[in-house]
């Protein structure tokens, strides 16, 4: 990459969102890479100033006047870089999202195989999949071929047949979109890239189809066999696809690729991608992250190594609130509402919200309002993520006597809360909630984390420029991702099962790390916090515990069985949730209030309305 | 310094208004640079190719893909009516023939001898490009399309639902206050623009769309009216193709919100003149909003001042969340340092005053927008 790791010392990081392009510093002081400052300036995408680098330049502007050295050429046209004594920086890297970021339609002849193969390909690498194409997908042909042209993707990723088998399938394929003579969104006049990624023994016909018609690039087959899926070929070749022809036509992006060089941008959601499976690989954690948007929600996942992401296009807490408010219904966005409100007054402020995405909640009664809806959207995107994070689906599977008793299906979900460590927040309502109790629970209420799970959020939702950085200076990544991304806000513990609320629960022995030994029994139905702070170098700390489960309910050892295990601490600090899994609600309203009150009280959750 | 704050939307009496007037695909323009235009006319014009229906011969003969050569009558290129003859199997002994029909007229598009599949291509559909907007020829993008230059009172709205349409502004309210309900709307409004106060009421939208009303320019409507009207729950804010009879156009957003005082007088003083709204809105990065347009014939606009946007004390302000939403103030002072408000939040606020009780106020930055003077 022609990159001398060891000399750099001052890197700047910046990644073009739809709405906001964020600039960080960071600098190796006392031997280590830390954040210095941030900044921020309006994503310049949009008449009148439609180059990407406008936005860009303007949050560099706003880092080096805080930081009080120059980083800009004079007239603050350019980038300096390399560092010439104190102005510019050694390395500059981008994510980007701008202009929607990368949309995608996938097809595949079978839509739960290899439909669902090209999905997870073209999610992982960054893209929002639009639509999937598939044989069996129940709409007729012309259908298919009228959505193609209706949603205007940026790039088409058609895989199908294993190799060896099949090809008339896929061709068919080929065929429907070579009808509808797809043009891409950005830049009239240039071909619409379309990558083959199926049966390698149809290469032929595929091109006979496409040839000419659109960009076309092969690529090998993401599900070779039916037992195995390949894709990383395709991953990277998307985000190539990505960066030459789709970037390139974007307004300013030519000019942000050369000022990034020899460092590729890349679509900010396979930053965070890859930033989230360094963590789980470096921790050996399983992972689960959520990143919340004004438009969309993108789920990330790493349970034993294996990745995957999902974007939400349409859950948000801006612009897609309505759909939030459609799609999860009044009844679910209410149960998370401590006081009454009128139906008419509520679906108003949703839309008023949307349609002036910018405002802010100045009331509590808005802001808890806002933070149920950011549960539910959460809620909708964990859920499309555990449809879609599945083992393989058609694979036959080799089964001992063993298995009788637990026959498991194939396609069954990866995403298991029992087995999760770590959770990881981000995103304007998680990393700017007011309180950081109101953080955590938004998301142990939507993920609903079972036995003993770390919940952290990003501080500044920098995760992007850190997953760039990593691809470069992977020390560097990590270094500020420990001491400055991520801010621990604590564990939740949560038994399994649910008994009548009231009833003993669990009996907990913690041992703080002063050697003070606390002891503490939680009814069925209770939260409550035993707070586990950092140590003076800002670490968290942590505390041994035995926690014992009541009959009825488990920790993870099974049936009533203690659990030994040591607990994180961190902002909030050991969040005891004894509310049942599955956890249900009172459907009649005033004990509904009562205790949503009552939690909120003892989480210290908002300031006196 | 990046800052946060909410432009406004354009309430001008007058101004210049361009409006790119462009085709799906390349066609023709049947104007040229300086004609005058009436927002009827079609100023340019293509045809879009049709739509493709395949047909899986192969399975409907119960033949090899290979094979389907042998019994198509058709080549690629040929032109077939609806119901014509395709293909034909030779049968035994020329008895049990499979005969295939054409699904639709059009032409044979392809014939694929690997998937057995044939494609039949629509005739092609007309498509027209209106002016909109009363105006001048400004521009001509050859085979693409034009650009239409007119003097007009503008007024952008919040949000609104429905295409384009053009007729005479009729005012029905009384003032900016006042609800729009049905027994106001009358016969002889059909065909026109009218124009509500605070709220449209769910009556008044279905009595409109029976007296053929082609518009409304209205402060607010209820959220759940919308739903009930347009027979869903608006997900994503992406209007505009709504085919329900009327174009409606909010200028302030949900619920009973008194019209701003400024944007009421505008079109009071407009009464009775040729008007062009569109309904479309996107609140997504590239957010179009909707807009009432009315041309001033035979006026012209000098030099256009670059509007500043930025705030300013003294400069006067709406309220664009509660508490107080929709009410108009005036800026008292702009604190530098971001203020914690009762959420517990530190963001960078501003000191208000509102017109009507003089009430003093501090609000996060973000829940104002300028008002354009």
């Amino acid at each position: 990459m022609g990159i001398d790791i060891e000399k750099i010392q001052s890197i700047l990081a910046t990644d073009c969102g739809s709405t906001t392009t964020k600039a960080i510093l960071i600098e190796k002081r006392d031997g280590e890479f830390r954040l210095i400052v941030r900044g921020e300036a309006p994503t310049t995408v949009e008449a009148p100033v439609e180059d990407v680098t406008r936005g860009v330049m303007n949050a560099v502007s706003e880092v080096q006047e805080i930081v009080g050295r120059p980083l800009l050429t004079e007239d603050g046209s350019a980038l300096v870089k390399p560092r010439q004594g104190d102005r510019g920086v050694d390395l500059y890297v981008s994510t980007s999202s701008a202009g929607g970021g990368l949309q995608m339609m996938v097809a595949g002849v079978v839509k739960s195989m290899s439909g669902e193969s090209a999905t997870r390909a073209a999610l992982g690498a960054g893209a929002i999949v639009m639509d999937v194409i598939a044989t069996n997908d129940g709409r007729l042909p012309y259908q298919k071929i009228q959505r193609i042209r209706q949603l205007r993707p940026d790039m088409i990723l058609l895989s199908g047949g294993v190799d060896g088998g099949t090809t008339s399938h896929v061709a068919e394929l080929a065929e429907i979109i070579s009808a509808a003579n797809p043009k891409a969104r950005l830049g009239a006049g240039y071909e619409l890239p379309v990558l083959y990624a199926g049966n390698k023994d149809a290469r032929d016909l595929i091109k006979e189809r496409l040839e000419g018609k659109v960009a076309l690039e092969l690529t090998d087959n993401l599900r070779p066999t039916m037992e195995k899926e390949n894709l990383m070929p395709a991953r990277h070749k998307i985000q190539e696809l990505f960066l030459e022809h789709v970037m390139s036509h974007a307004p300013g992006y030519p000019r942000l690729m050369e000022m990034a060089k020899p460092v590729d941008i890349m679509p900010t959601p396979g930053a965070v991608g890859d930033i989230m499976q360094l963590i789980s690989k470096k921790k050996g954690l399983n992972v689960l992250g959520v990143d919340i948007g004004g438009a969309t929600t993108d789920v990330f996942s790493v349970f034993q190594g294996i990745y995957n992401k999902t974007v939400s296009a349409n859950y948000g807490m801006s612009y897609s609130i309505s759909n939030v408010f459609a799609e999860a219904g009044m009844e679910n966005i209410m149960r998370w509402v401590p006081f009454d409100l009128d139906e008419r007054d509520l679906r108003n402020r949703v839309k008023n919200k949307m349609i002036r995405p910018t405002s802010i909640p100045s009331m509590v009664e808005e802001l808890i309002v806002e933070q149920a809806c950011a549960r539910e959207a959460l809620r909708l995107s964990f859920d499309q993520h555990k449809a879609l994070a599945v083992g393989l689906k058609g694979v036959q599977q080799e089964r001992s006597i063993g298995d009788v008793f637990d026959q498991s299906m194939t396609g069954e979900t990866l995403v298991s809360l029992k087995a999760l460590d770590m959770l990881i927040g981000s995103g304007g309502v998680l990393s700017h909630a007011p309180r950081r109790q109101q953080g955590a629970m938004m998301m142990i209420d939507s993920f609903m984390p079972e036995w003993v799970t770390q919940i952290t959020v990003d501080s500044i939702f920098m995760m992007p420029q850190l997953g760039v950085l990593a691809k470069v200076h992977e020390a560097a990544a990590m270094s500020v991702f420990e001491k400055d991304c991520l801010i621990y806000l604590g564990t939740c513990i949560a038994p399994t099962g649910t008994l009548k609320y009231g009833q003993p629960a669990l009996e907990v022995t913690v041992t703080m790390p002063d050697g003070k030994v606390e002891t503490r029994k939680f009814a069925m139905g209770e939260l409550s916090v035993l707070p586990l702070g950092f140590d003076a170098k800002g670490n968290p700390l942590f505390a041994k515990a035995v926690i014992k489960p009541s009959r009825g309910l488990d920790m993870g050892c099974g049936d009533g069985q203690p659990l030994e295990t040591q607990l994180c601490g961190g902002v909030c600090g050991l969040i005891f949730d004894t509310r049942g899994r599955p956890f249900s609600l009172p459907k009649e309203t005033s004990e509904r209030l009562r205790l949503l009150q009552l939690w909120n009280k003892a989480m210290d959750m908002y300031p006196p309305r | 310094m990046a800052s946060v704050y909410s432009p406004g939307l354009k309430v001008v009496a007058k101004t210049n208004v361009h409006k790119e007037r462009r085709l799906p695909m390349l066609g023709d323009v049947h104007v040229k640079k300086g004609d005058v235009v009436k927002a009827e006319q079609v100023v340019a014009s293509t045809y879009l190719p049709g739509n493709v229906t395949p047909l899986n011969l192969a399975n409907q003969l119960g033949c090899d893909p290979k094979e389907i050569n042998d019994f198509l009558k058709k080549k690629t290129g040929d032109n077939v009516e609806k119901g014509e003859m395709i293909a034909e199997t030779p049968g035994i002994l020329g008895f049990f023939k499979t005969r295939i029909n054409a699904p639709i007229g059009g032409l044979v598009e392809t014939i694929s001898t690997v998937t057995g599949q044939v494609i039949f291509r629509e005739p092609p559909i007309p498509v027209e490009v209106l002016s909109y907007v009363d105006g001048e020829i400004e521009e001509v993008y050859p085979g693409e399309g034009v650009r239409v230059l007119t003097t007009a009172s503008y007024i952008q709205g919040i949000f609104g639902i429905g295409p384009e349409v053009i007729g005479p502004l009729e005012i029905v309210a009384k003032n900016a206050a006042e609800v729009l309900d049905a027994p106001a709307i009358i016969s002889a409004h059909i065909g026109k623009i009218i124009v509500g106060g605070s709220l449209v009421t769910a009556e008044a939208l279905r009595k409109a769309v029976d007296c053929k009303v082609k518009g409304i320019v209205v402060g607010g409507i209820d959220a759940q009216d919308l739903k009930e009207f347009l027979g869903y729950d608006l997900g994503v804010a992406i209007t505009g193709t709504e085919d329900k009879g009327i174009t409606v156009v909010i200028t302030e957003g949900f619920g009973k919100i008194e019209m701003a005082q400024k944007t009421f007088d505008l079109l009071v003083s407009c009464k009775g003149r040729k008007t062009s709204i569109n309904g479309a809105t996107q609140i997504r990065a590239g957010v179009i909003r909707p807009e009432v347009v009315i041309p001033l014939p035979g006026e012209k606009v000098g030099k256009e001042e670059v509007l500043k946007l930025g705030m300013a004390v003294g400069g006067m302000v709406r309220i664009i969340r509660e508490p107080r939403f929709g009410e108009v103030a005036k800026i008292v002072s702009l604190p530098e340092k971001p203020q914690m408000i009762p959420t517990e939040a530190k963001v960078r606020v501003v000191e208000i005053q509102l017109l009507k009780s003089g009430e003093k106020f501090v609000l996060p930055r973000a829940n104002v927008e300028i008002i354009e003077e």
